[in-house]
């Protein structure tokens, strides 16, 4: 090799090769702004709108006839209750499924076609869950109910929660699991005492990321739970939430009401944003350790 | 007792530090001990005998059988369904591979140190109290004195003793190892297996490691599975050398490393191959 070679030489076409990636670069820059710039423009008309409407009355009254003032105190306990009933329901069912697909059944035709259906349950859409739980649970009681509701609800966490389990389970390193059982713990204690808590922040995200997830949810409650005007904690009843509250009320023609569904959509947001950080917290804790 | 042992004079036996040579009890026997990864046969008629208080060192090239074999010994294998072990291993003379054989209650009998150090995500204190719980309904003060006892045991207490809260994932790679050998001593085995205890150990760690070994041999049997020839010399009374699934020498430590029968022992341990 002579001096020659190693000196740089101008290519024909690296100039063109670097206009490409140039452009390229550019259509990315781009993309990313618009993208972020959506973002900006409703995070920002939230709250400006939202915030415009907040007051102590939101969380002591109740929701308002058209043209008058109130709250929004029984939407937001209604979601709570819908909300924690729809977990209460759906997590363990979510955590024992996840559970056997990871720690019993790991290669067997049960758990690829359960993982198949999961997959297809995780990403159906709300309102089909919603009409279905109308189908097995409204028509049969002949009312609309809170616990249809929360049904309807856990529908949408077990999906989450079982993937999350299956995931979280799955990462939890084999010697680890040898190392319990040689001690001669058997299998179910292998597993409650040392697989869940190994994988104990990874489980905890994920519930999060699945009430996250159902605190949004507009369809699946509007044919079950309904809403209703008034205070109410009856779950054999139709119930407020936020979502409904806020669906109904934005589209209404009066001030004070698309007032309130901001300012509802305001929480829901907040509340959401600090679920999610709170499992990105707890997931970055797992990783680091 | 295999022809190795029978061969081997008295004299050598004196040499090793095996002053009891007259009566060495047969704490397990391996007898005739094939094992399948499915198909593929991974053990091939392996005989073999553990001393009660003797250490008895397993060496051999990658992909011997050596862990293989060890996993038999307290039957770990069987927490996979494509694993399968045909002959006998006997324990005080009963046949663990027996289909009616109580997995845990043999694994309560014969402990195991795995190649990474795996405490629990549990704190120090924990990691061993857990175990002992399972067999035992202590109090709070006893179960403090099995801890420190445990801990003592595996030369680890002096380092832990101010922070037995902290979680057994903050102590060092040595430290950690410990620790799982703290854990597995407190249940009170009558057998440990070593799985290769010291390849993820600096050296000084190494050291306190074998030391330790050496002095649990006063209390258990031990098997110990390496891939350091020093380390063998330096642990173990008895050793078996194993190549591709099959028992190829076995003796006295002294002898294997000196004097070898088998010309593949000789190539291996003078580091011609593996």
């Amino acid at each position: 090799m002579t001096s020659a070679d190693l000196a740089p030489r101008a290519h024909p076409q690296q100039t063109s090769r670097k206009l490409r990636s140039a452009i390229a670069m550019g259509l990315c820059w781009a993309s990313a702004a618009l993208g972020l710039l959506a973002l900006t423009l409703i995070l920002g008309a939230l709250l400006w709108n939202g915030f415009a409407g907040l007051s102590l009355d939101v969380f002591t009254k109740m929701t308002p006839p058209p043209g008058q003032s109130g709250g929004l105190l029984n939407a937001i306990v209604g979601s709570l209750i819908m909300t924690f009933f729809g977990v209460l329901i759906g997590a363990p069912l979510g955590l024992l499924a996840g559970t056997y697909m990871a720690e019993y059944g790991r290669n067997s035709k049960l758990t690829t076609v359960v993982r198949f259906i999961n997959d297809v349950l995780l990403s159906a859409p709300s309102i089909v869950i919603g009409l279905f739980v109308y189908e097995i649970t409204v028509l049969q009681m002949g009312h609309f109910s809170a616990i249809a509701g929360a049904i309807a609800l856990a529908l949408l966490v077990v999906p989450v929660v079982v993937r999350t389990t299956e995931d979280m389970l799955n990462l939890v390193p084999g010697p680890l699991r040898e190392a319990a059982s040689a001690l001669g713990l058997p299998r179910s204690l292998v597993i409650r005492h040392v697989a869940y808590k190994a994988a104990r922040a990874g489980l905890i995200t994920g519930l999060l990321l699945a009430v996250a997830r159902v605190s949004g949810e507009t369809a699946p409650l509007l044919f079950t739970a309904l809403n209703n005007q008034f205070w109410s904690t009856n779950v054999n009843a139709p119930m407020a939430s936020l979502p409904v509250v806020i669906f109904q009320f934005a589209l209404s023609p009066y001030k004070e009401w698309q007032s309130l569904a901001w300012t509802g959509a305001l929480i829901i947001t907040l509340a959401v944003l600090t679920l999610s950080i709170a499992a990105r917290i707890l997931g970055a804790q797992r990783t680091s350790k | 007792m295999t022809d190795a042992v029978s061969q081997s004079s008295p004299s050598r036996l004196a040499h090793s530090g095996a002053a009891m040579q007259g009566k060495l009890a047969e704490k397990m026997a391996i007898r005739n001990l094939d094992f399948f990864y499915g198909d593929n046969r991974a053990l091939k008629a392996v005989t073999v005998p553990l001393y009660t208080n003797q250490v008895t060192a397993f060496i051999g090239p990658s992909g011997c059988g050596k862990s293989t074999l060890l996993r038999v010994l307290n039957r770990m294998y069987s927490l996979y369904p494509q694993q399968r072990a045909a002959g006998e291993v006997l324990l005080d003379g009963k046949n663990i591979l027996d289909p009616d054989q109580d997995v845990n209650a043999l694994r309560a009998r014969v402990g195991m140190v795995f190649q990474k150090p795996t405490p629990f995500p549990m704190s120090i204190y924990e990691n061993i109290a857990f175990g002992i719980r399972l067999y035992e309904k202590l109090g709070k003060a006893e179960m403090d004195e099995r801890v420190e006892k445990a801990l003592r045991g595996a030369a680890i207490w002096g380092e832990v003793k101010d922070k037995l809260n902290a979680s057994g994932l903050s102590l060092s790679g040595g430290q950690q190892q410990r620790l799982c050998i703290a854990r597995t001593v407190a249940i009170q085995p009558e057998v440990i297996l070593f799985d290769e205890p010291c390849s993820a150990l600096d050296p000084i760690s190494t050291a306190k490691v074998e030391e330790l070994i050496d002095e649990l041999r006063s209390e258990y049997t031990i098997a110990i599975v390496t891939h350091n020839m020093q380390q063998a010399v330096r642990v173990s009374q008895f050793t078996a050398f194993m190549y591709l699934g099959e028992l190829v020498e076995y003796g006295e430590t002294d002898k294997i490393f000196t004097a070898p029968a088998e010309r593949r022992t000789q190539d291996y341990i003078t580091g011609r191959f593996g």
